[in-house]
Protein backbone atom coordinates (compact mmCIF):
# COMPACT_ATOMS: atom_id res chain seq x y z
CA UNK A 1 0.00 0.00 0.00
CA UNK A 2 1.66 3.13 -1.11
CA UNK A 3 0.97 6.58 0.65
CA UNK A 4 -0.91 8.64 -1.78
CA UNK A 5 0.24 12.60 -2.20
CA UNK A 6 -1.54 15.30 -0.55
CA UNK A 7 -0.70 17.78 -4.07
CA UNK A 8 -1.80 14.64 -6.54
CA UNK A 9 -5.21 14.24 -4.32
CA UNK A 10 -6.05 18.08 -4.66
CA UNK A 11 -5.45 18.29 -8.35
CA UNK A 12 -7.23 15.17 -9.09
CA UNK A 13 -10.40 16.22 -7.01
CA UNK A 14 -10.41 19.10 -9.50
CA UNK A 15 -9.17 17.48 -12.17
CA UNK A 16 -12.03 14.94 -12.99
CA UNK A 17 -14.90 17.11 -13.18
CA UNK A 18 -12.91 19.57 -15.86
CA UNK A 19 -11.70 16.80 -17.67
CA UNK A 20 -14.82 14.96 -17.71
CA UNK A 21 -16.54 18.32 -19.15
CA UNK A 22 -14.09 19.01 -21.68
CA UNK A 23 -14.58 15.21 -22.96
CA UNK A 24 -18.85 16.08 -23.48
CA UNK A 25 -17.00 19.03 -25.42
CA UNK A 26 -15.19 16.87 -27.68
CA UNK A 27 -17.76 14.28 -27.99
CA UNK A 28 -20.69 16.90 -29.01
CA UNK A 29 -18.34 18.69 -31.17
CA UNK A 30 -16.92 15.68 -32.94
CA UNK A 31 -18.82 15.38 -36.12
CA UNK A 32 -18.11 18.67 -38.06
CA UNK A 33 -14.37 19.59 -35.85
CA UNK A 34 -11.13 17.46 -34.46
CA UNK A 35 -13.28 15.37 -31.67
CA UNK A 36 -15.58 12.36 -31.75
CA UNK A 37 -16.42 8.98 -29.38
CA UNK A 38 -13.05 7.86 -29.62
CA UNK A 39 -10.50 10.78 -28.22
CA UNK A 40 -13.53 11.62 -25.81
CA UNK A 41 -13.36 8.44 -24.31
CA UNK A 42 -9.68 8.54 -24.40
CA UNK A 43 -10.15 11.76 -22.30
CA UNK A 44 -12.34 10.67 -19.96
CA UNK A 45 -10.90 7.59 -18.91
CA UNK A 46 -7.53 9.72 -18.49
CA UNK A 47 -9.88 11.53 -15.68
CA UNK A 48 -11.00 8.48 -14.22
CA UNK A 49 -7.14 6.93 -14.35
CA UNK A 50 -5.79 10.57 -12.78
CA UNK A 51 -8.42 9.88 -9.69
CA UNK A 52 -7.55 6.21 -9.73
CA UNK A 53 -4.00 6.78 -9.43
CA UNK A 54 -4.59 9.93 -6.62
CA UNK A 55 -7.28 7.67 -4.60
CA UNK A 56 -7.50 3.86 -4.95
CA UNK A 57 -9.35 1.33 -6.94
CA UNK A 58 -12.35 0.96 -5.18
CA UNK A 59 -13.55 4.43 -5.01
CA UNK A 60 -13.47 4.57 -8.73
CA UNK A 61 -14.86 1.70 -9.23
CA UNK A 62 -18.26 3.16 -6.85
CA UNK A 63 -18.20 6.56 -8.87
CA UNK A 64 -18.27 4.11 -12.27
CA UNK A 65 -21.76 2.43 -10.93
CA UNK A 66 -20.94 0.04 -14.24
CA UNK A 67 -18.89 -2.58 -14.27
CA UNK A 68 -16.54 -1.54 -16.97
CA UNK A 69 -17.16 -4.51 -19.19
CA UNK A 70 -20.83 -3.84 -19.09
CA UNK A 71 -19.99 -0.66 -20.02
CA UNK A 72 -18.66 -2.10 -23.44
CA UNK A 73 -21.41 -4.44 -23.64
CA UNK A 74 -23.72 -1.37 -23.31
CA UNK A 75 -21.84 0.85 -26.19
CA UNK A 76 -21.47 -1.48 -28.24
CA UNK A 77 -25.40 -2.66 -27.88
CA UNK A 78 -26.10 1.22 -28.41
CA UNK A 79 -23.69 1.44 -31.25
CA UNK A 80 -25.38 -0.96 -33.28
CA UNK A 81 -28.47 0.11 -32.70
CA UNK A 82 -27.82 3.48 -33.98
CA UNK A 83 -27.78 2.05 -37.19
CA UNK A 84 -31.48 0.19 -37.02
CA UNK A 85 -33.74 3.31 -37.51
CA UNK A 86 -32.39 4.11 -40.96
CA UNK A 87 -33.92 0.66 -42.39
CA UNK A 88 -37.44 2.04 -41.03
CA UNK A 89 -37.18 5.17 -43.44
CA UNK A 90 -36.67 2.54 -46.76
CA UNK A 91 -32.72 3.63 -46.22
CA UNK A 92 -29.51 1.41 -46.07
CA UNK A 93 -28.74 0.34 -42.62
CA UNK A 94 -26.29 2.84 -40.83
CA UNK A 95 -27.58 6.08 -43.08
CA UNK A 96 -26.85 9.19 -40.81
CA UNK A 97 -30.35 10.51 -39.90
CA UNK A 98 -31.01 14.11 -38.85
CA UNK A 99 -33.62 15.34 -36.66
CA UNK A 100 -33.76 19.24 -36.18
CA UNK A 101 -35.89 20.24 -33.11
CA UNK A 102 -36.66 23.55 -32.42
CA UNK A 103 -36.87 24.48 -28.62
CA UNK A 104 -38.58 27.42 -27.27
CA UNK A 105 -35.91 29.26 -25.62
CA UNK A 106 -32.24 27.04 -26.26
CA UNK A 107 -32.62 27.27 -29.92
CA UNK A 108 -32.25 24.65 -33.08
CA UNK A 109 -30.85 21.34 -31.78
CA UNK A 110 -29.59 18.39 -34.16
CA UNK A 111 -30.00 14.80 -32.84
CA UNK A 112 -28.31 12.56 -35.21
CA UNK A 113 -28.38 8.56 -35.37
CA UNK A 114 -24.13 9.23 -35.79
CA UNK A 115 -24.42 11.17 -32.08
CA UNK A 116 -25.84 7.62 -31.09
CA UNK A 117 -22.85 5.82 -32.52
CA UNK A 118 -20.38 8.38 -31.00
CA UNK A 119 -21.80 7.82 -27.84
CA UNK A 120 -21.55 4.25 -28.09
CA UNK A 121 -18.13 4.30 -29.00
CA UNK A 122 -17.28 6.91 -26.47
CA UNK A 123 -18.57 3.97 -23.66
CA UNK A 124 -16.76 1.19 -25.53
CA UNK A 125 -13.15 3.17 -25.27
CA UNK A 126 -14.26 4.56 -21.61
CA UNK A 127 -15.23 0.61 -20.64
CA UNK A 128 -12.16 -0.86 -22.15
CA UNK A 129 -9.21 1.24 -20.90
CA UNK A 130 -11.03 1.59 -17.60
CA UNK A 131 -11.31 -2.77 -17.44
CA UNK A 132 -7.28 -2.90 -18.45
CA UNK A 133 -6.00 0.03 -15.69
CA UNK A 134 -8.43 -1.54 -13.01
CA UNK A 135 -7.15 -4.83 -13.97
CA UNK A 136 -3.27 -3.44 -13.80
CA UNK A 137 -4.18 -1.76 -10.71
CA UNK A 138 -5.61 -4.44 -8.97
CA UNK A 139 -2.88 -6.63 -10.35
CA UNK A 140 0.06 -4.38 -8.82
CA UNK A 141 -1.20 -5.23 -5.06
CA UNK B 1 -2.82 32.67 -40.98
CA UNK B 2 -2.39 34.85 -43.87
CA UNK B 3 -3.98 38.43 -43.11
CA UNK B 4 -0.55 38.27 -40.50
CA UNK B 5 1.84 37.58 -42.92
CA UNK B 6 0.73 40.83 -45.58
CA UNK B 7 0.77 43.70 -42.53
CA UNK B 8 3.64 45.71 -42.26
CA UNK B 9 6.19 44.42 -40.23
CA UNK B 10 5.34 40.72 -40.72
CA UNK B 11 8.97 39.49 -41.26
CA UNK B 12 9.27 39.57 -37.17
CA UNK B 13 6.32 36.95 -36.62
CA UNK B 14 7.72 34.49 -39.39
CA UNK B 15 11.74 34.91 -38.21
CA UNK B 16 10.36 34.41 -34.63
CA UNK B 17 8.12 31.21 -35.57
CA UNK B 18 11.25 29.67 -37.28
CA UNK B 19 13.65 30.31 -34.82
CA UNK B 20 11.01 28.75 -32.02
CA UNK B 21 10.59 25.77 -34.42
CA UNK B 22 14.53 25.40 -34.59
CA UNK B 23 15.47 25.85 -30.96
CA UNK B 24 12.42 23.41 -30.24
CA UNK B 25 13.93 21.14 -32.39
CA UNK B 26 17.83 21.07 -31.07
CA UNK B 27 16.40 20.76 -27.36
CA UNK B 28 14.44 17.54 -28.60
CA UNK B 29 17.29 16.53 -30.08
CA UNK B 30 19.16 16.85 -27.19
CA UNK B 31 16.20 15.54 -24.27
CA UNK B 32 16.84 12.66 -27.19
CA UNK B 33 20.30 12.11 -26.50
CA UNK B 34 19.55 12.15 -22.02
CA UNK B 35 17.06 9.31 -23.42
CA UNK B 36 19.30 7.29 -24.75
CA UNK B 37 22.19 7.80 -22.29
CA UNK B 38 20.61 8.50 -19.23
CA UNK B 39 22.67 6.81 -16.55
CA UNK B 40 19.38 6.14 -14.24
CA UNK B 41 15.72 5.08 -15.19
CA UNK B 42 14.54 8.36 -13.10
CA UNK B 43 16.70 10.47 -15.82
CA UNK B 44 14.97 9.09 -18.71
CA UNK B 45 11.75 9.09 -17.15
CA UNK B 46 12.24 13.06 -17.15
CA UNK B 47 14.05 12.91 -20.71
CA UNK B 48 10.82 11.81 -21.78
CA UNK B 49 9.08 13.98 -20.00
CA UNK B 50 10.47 16.73 -21.26
CA UNK B 51 9.63 15.48 -24.84
CA UNK B 52 6.26 15.45 -24.85
CA UNK B 53 6.55 19.26 -22.94
CA UNK B 54 8.70 20.07 -26.15
CA UNK B 55 5.71 18.97 -28.45
CA UNK B 56 3.33 20.78 -26.63
CA UNK B 57 5.33 23.65 -26.72
CA UNK B 58 5.88 22.73 -31.16
CA UNK B 59 1.83 22.45 -31.48
CA UNK B 60 1.39 25.90 -29.79
CA UNK B 61 3.84 27.53 -32.35
CA UNK B 62 2.40 25.44 -35.37
CA UNK B 63 -0.70 26.84 -34.13
CA UNK B 64 0.13 30.30 -34.51
CA UNK B 65 1.91 29.71 -37.76
CA UNK B 66 -1.73 28.11 -39.51
CA UNK B 67 -3.62 29.91 -37.61
CA UNK B 68 -5.97 26.96 -37.24
CA UNK B 69 -6.74 27.27 -33.30
CA UNK B 70 -8.44 23.56 -33.30
CA UNK B 71 -4.83 22.19 -33.01
CA UNK B 72 -4.82 23.88 -29.29
CA UNK B 73 -6.76 20.89 -28.23
CA UNK B 74 -4.16 18.37 -29.21
CA UNK B 75 -1.75 20.16 -26.94
CA UNK B 76 -4.58 20.21 -23.91
CA UNK B 77 -4.96 16.24 -24.74
CA UNK B 78 -1.47 15.32 -25.34
CA UNK B 79 -0.34 17.31 -21.87
CA UNK B 80 -2.51 15.85 -20.20
CA UNK B 81 -1.49 12.51 -21.32
CA UNK B 82 2.24 13.24 -20.23
CA UNK B 83 1.19 14.01 -17.01
CA UNK B 84 -0.91 11.06 -16.55
CA UNK B 85 3.06 8.95 -17.71
CA UNK B 86 4.41 10.60 -15.24
CA UNK B 87 2.01 9.50 -12.08
CA UNK B 88 2.09 6.37 -13.63
CA UNK B 89 5.79 6.16 -14.07
CA UNK B 90 6.84 8.21 -10.74
CA UNK B 91 4.22 5.35 -8.56
CA UNK B 92 6.27 2.67 -10.93
CA UNK B 93 9.17 3.88 -9.57
CA UNK B 94 8.28 4.67 -6.23
CA UNK B 95 7.37 0.35 -5.91
CA UNK B 96 10.25 -0.81 -7.58
CA UNK B 97 12.52 1.17 -4.68
CA UNK B 98 15.88 2.84 -5.68
CA UNK B 99 18.46 1.39 -8.07
CA UNK B 100 20.32 1.86 -11.19
CA UNK B 101 18.72 1.79 -14.68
Amino acid sequence: MTSYSLILRTAARFLLPLLLMFSIFLLLRGHDLPGGGFIAGLVASCAFVVYLFAFDVAPVRRMLRLDPRSMVGVGLLLAALSGVPAVFFGEAFFTGLWLELELPRIGEIKLSTPLVFDIGVYLVVLGSVMAIVMALAEGEE
Amino acid sequence: MSLMWSTEGAGLLEWVIIAAFALMCLSLGLATLRLLLGPTLADRVVALELMASITVGIIAVYTISSGVSDFLDVAVVLALTAFLAAVGFARYLEKRGHGDD
